[in-house]
């Protein structure tokens, strides 16, 4: 602890997951962007973020079969 | 009713097929992403088979039920959730209410603290993990939370979206993102540990 009141890597960490998902105002975005502009710390944090959301993204693709999709659109209502 | 001339009646006949139609198709192209989050929410891919083409089949059964011009994709994904709320998955362990001390920057500091080199690239820590641990860590997100990330992270849904298929206030959906993001952190670096500790 730094001893500080506030701390503004403790308020950008809580601002990480609103701004990666776009939902913070003009005003916080701003004030976020400001703060990861000087610190390397948090931005490295955001980036590994952004980096670990694609991973989990790609960890669970997975396709579905040719024969389910042949499935579904015999599913269709016959004309 | 007693407006519809016996003329009419073949036209809206015609028109009627040609909105199924048009229903059915559009339904179709969005399978891909209705399996995708299906695959997530069923424990084997036999059942998120099943319970994509049960969706599929009430989906085009209610087709009339849907209204033109709405959200099309948010619509399929309700029956999904609820079909599958409905095949019994309730019966499970309730959420995990423990408390969360761990913070956002969690997961990043604890695979930095056992790389030796502190300047590595995030990309490099990411790939420190493994797929299949994330695979395994959403599996036995509890299920309530799981489906709020499935949604949000997954399928990309916006929080209000997300609200109106679960059925549940926009703040429950942010409260339940938010945990269970962080338990999914904390279950893949407690797993990176044990694969990195071996």
């Amino acid at each position: 602890m730094s001893g500080f009141a506030f701390d503004p890597c403790e308020k950008c960490e809580q601002m990480m997951q609103p701004y990666l998902d776009r939902v913070l105002t003009e005003e916080e975005r701003i004030e976020a962007e400001l703060h990861l502009k000087g610190c390397s710390y948090c931005r490295k944090r955001y980036r590994f973020e952004a980096e670990f959301r694609q991973f989990v993204r790609l960890a669970a693709a997975e396709p579905m079969t040719p024969e389910l999709k042949a499935k579904l659109r015999a599913l269709r209502t016959p004309l | 009713m007693s407006e519809t001339s016996p003329e009419s009646s073949p036209r809206q006949l015609a028109t009627d097929a040609r909105d199924r139609v048009r229903f059915e198709e559009e339904a179709l192209q969005l399978s891909d992403q209705v399996y995708q989050v299906a695959r997530r929410l069923a424990g084997s891919r036999e059942e998120a088979e099943d319970l994509v083409q049960e969706t599929y089949a009430r989906a085009f059964r209610a087709w009339r039920s849907f209204e033109p011009g709405t959200n099309l994709r948010a619509w399929l994904f309700r029956i999904l959730t609820n079909l599958n709320i409905d095949r019994g998955r309730r019966i499970q362990r309730s959420p995990d209410m423990q408390p969360l001390e761990e913070n956002d920057y969690f997961l990043y500091n604890k695979l930095e603290e056992s790389t030796a080199d502190q300047n590595v690239d995030e990309r490099r820590v990411v790939e420190r993990l493994s797929q299949n641990d994330a695979v395994l860590a959403l599996a036995d997100l509890p299920h309530d939370f799981r489906d709020v990330v499935l949604l949000v992270d997954l399928a990309d849904f916006t929080y209000s979206d997300a609200a109106q298929i679960l059925d549940i206030p926009i703040g429950t959906v942010m409260s339940r993102l938010h945990r269970g993001r962080r338990i999914l952190k904390r279950s893949l670096a407690e797993s990176a540990a044990e694969d990195g500790g071996g």
